[in-house]
């Protein structure tokens, strides 16, 4: 194998990374359409998840071309299977309760940020530009759910306990962000990705900052740590999401759809 | 010398006579307040219960693009809620107040939501026909005599008018699509065209409150006159892409120069109105659990907001 085809599939398992994390995390804010506390709620929730789609199609896409197949932003949304999957497991988590939603959203969001800060800097132009776009949205999906957390935190005692107990629902689910493996190494040795263990202090940082802020606690570290995203092992949950996102295009393989 | 309340009223109906329009700070008949209270807020709460059947279809959208298009579009519906409810707030009641009124069943919302969307084309048709309807009824209420409803109608409309269009061209696109395609939009049509004619509400005949808002100019239009534009317009874009009205007795008139149509079922019309239509339980009891199971959320955010008040 040579080196640029080599390059290039480890630039398409990044990208899938990115792009199935956005896309995943934008159908889970999508489902709560109509159902949330407030009205502006409604229209927050649904602004974020429109971010996600479109960081979801330019990365997809960018993918796509990358692969050099032919295969379009659709057809890696919708014709690949679960275990093809490159999201982060924590994108994939069930809403749960409007708490739990904004833990998800901040803990993922600071990472995308970090990430997206460091990446707007890539070898790789293309990379490069897109995370420069996305990173302004990612500053406000921290600013939202950073606030509901401090809101949450610090408001009632029933919404700091059950906001505290989200962080330790989903907290097993960190170690996935910083598990790099060989993909990230190779294109760090390119300065096409930035080291994840410069981002993981950065991140450590952000968090603790709001926390601090909303009182609540970091918990333990412990050994349920759950990992496995980089190569496709994910929840059980995923395959119910691509059962739903998936089936107009699965069920009629003739149609398109523009 | 102080105004007493007919001499008032006399004044009020020759400002609206002469075509001013009414401010929030200016004195209106206590029922003329009321009217547009039960319009607005009806027509905010129809933009929030339309997040539903939308909100339906956007984790199933069959392309990211129509994903991005269907997620905007609701996210706009959402925005002329809000904008609506404030509105309406400058007649001296306030958003929970609505609120709970759509809860208990007191005050009414489009009755088109009522109905459910089974399958993807029925985007594509709420889009072109609903919003289409839409854009008809609140065109004319841009010229409304109360200012803040006639400009939030404005602002709106044009967002309204982007929706029409991407609704028909989905529809156009499937119908150029595969014979299963073709079949969706079809079944989409019969299926939303005659609650489409129903959002217009009943008939001039049967139009308890037309004479006093007409009176008044909060409505400029009578529900027929406003329907018939909705045909006359709508027709010639369904002939178009191949649509069919599930109308056998719609003809144009080349005389009148308007299409004839058939004789609408306000039956169905008067249950759905009234709670019996096939999706009414669903769309309250979501709209009432969303409020319940986010009170929690509210109460935390205001009970921060008091801790941190300086
Ligand atoms: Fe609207
Ligand atoms: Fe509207
Ligand atoms: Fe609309």
């Amino acid at each position: 194998m040579n080196t640029t085809t080599e390059n290039n599939s480890a630039l398409f398992e990044y990208l899938l990374r990115l792009g199935d994390t956005s896309l995943i995390l934008g159908h889970r804010l999508a489902e709560w359409c109509g159902h949330a506390p407030i009205l502006e709620e409604d229209i927050a929730l649904t602004n974020i998840s429109l971010d996600h789609i479109g960081q979801a199609r330019l990365l997809l896409d960018y993918a796509g071309k990358i692969e050099g197949k032919g295969r379009s932003e659709d057809a890696l949304a919708y014709h690949r299977d679960a275990r093809q999957f490159r999201n982060l497991l924590m994108a994939e988590q069930p809403n749960g309760d409007f708490g739990n939603t904004m833990v998800r959203q901040f803990l993922i969001s600071v990472y995308n940020f970090h990430l997206y800060s460091a990446l707007s800097k890539s070898a790789d132009a293309e990379l490069a530009a897109i995370a420069a776009k996305s990173v302004k949205e990612v500053a406000y999906h921290v600013r939202h759910s950073s606030d509901w957390l401090i809101r949450l935190g610090d408001g009632t005692a029933e919404s700091h306990e059950r906001v505290q107990q989200s962080i330790n629902d989903l907290w097993i689910y960190v170690d996935d962000f910083f598990n790099g493996d060989e993909v990230d190494a190779m294109l760090v040795s390119q300065n096409i990705a930035p080291e994840l263990n410069a981002i993981r202090p950065l991140w450590n940082e952000t968090v603790q900052l709001t926390m601090v802020k909303a009182g609540l606690q970091i918990p333990q570290v412990n050994s349920a740590m759950r990992t496995g995203s980089r190569k496709g092992n994910h929840t059980e949950y995923l395959g119910y999401i691509l059962a739903e996102m998936q089936f107009l295009p699965r069920a009629y393989p003739d149609a398109e759809w523009l | 010398m102080i105004a007493t309340d007919t001499e008032r009223e006399l004044e009020f109906q020759a400002k609206i006579d002469r075509g001013e329009v009414i401010e929030p700070k200016d004195w209106m008949p206590e029922r003329y307040r009321k009217q547009l209270i039960r319009m607005m807020s009806q027509h905010a709460h129809s933009e929030v219960v339309g997040m539903l059947p939308e909100g339906n279809w956007i984790t199933r959208a069959p392309s990211l693009a129509r994903k991005a298009i269907l997620l905007a579009k609701v996210q706009d519906e959402g925005g002329h809620g809000l904008y609506i409810y404030s509105a309406a707030e400058t007649l001296g009641i306030d958003r929970g107040e609505m609120i709970d009124q759509l809860h208990t069943g007191k005050a009414k919302y489009s009755s088109i939501f009522n109905y459910p969307t089974l399958n993807w084309a029925d985007i594509g048709a709420i889009g072109w026909l609903v919003d289409g309807a839409a854009i008809v009824n609140q065109t004319a209420l841009a010229k409304c005599s109360y200012g803040p409803y006639s400009r939030a109608m404005i602002r709106i409309c044009k967002e309204e008018n982007f929706h029409h269009k991407q609704g028909y061209q989905m529809l156009a696109y499937m119908m150029r699509g595969t014979k299963e395609q073709q079949e969706m939009a079809q079944d989409a049509m019969n299926r939303f065209w005659w609650p489409a004619l129903m959002m217009f509400g009943p008939s001039d005949t049967d139009s308890p409150n037309s004479a006093e808002l007409m009176r008044w100019k909060v409505k400029l239009y009578s529900n027929d006159e406003l329907r018939q534009r909705f045909i006359d317009r709508t027709v010639p874009q369904a002939e178009a892409i191949g649509l069919k009205i599930p109308d056998p007795k719609l003809k144009y008139n080349e005389t009148t120069r308007h299409y004839e149509h058939g004789e609408i079922d306000w039956q169905e019309f008067k249950n759905v109105v009234n709670g019996n239509g096939p999706c009414n339980r669903e769309r309250l009891r979501a709209r009432v659990k969303a409020d319940a199971d986010g009170k929690w959320v509210r109460d935390a955010a205001e009970a921060y907001a008091k801790k941190h008040m300086n």
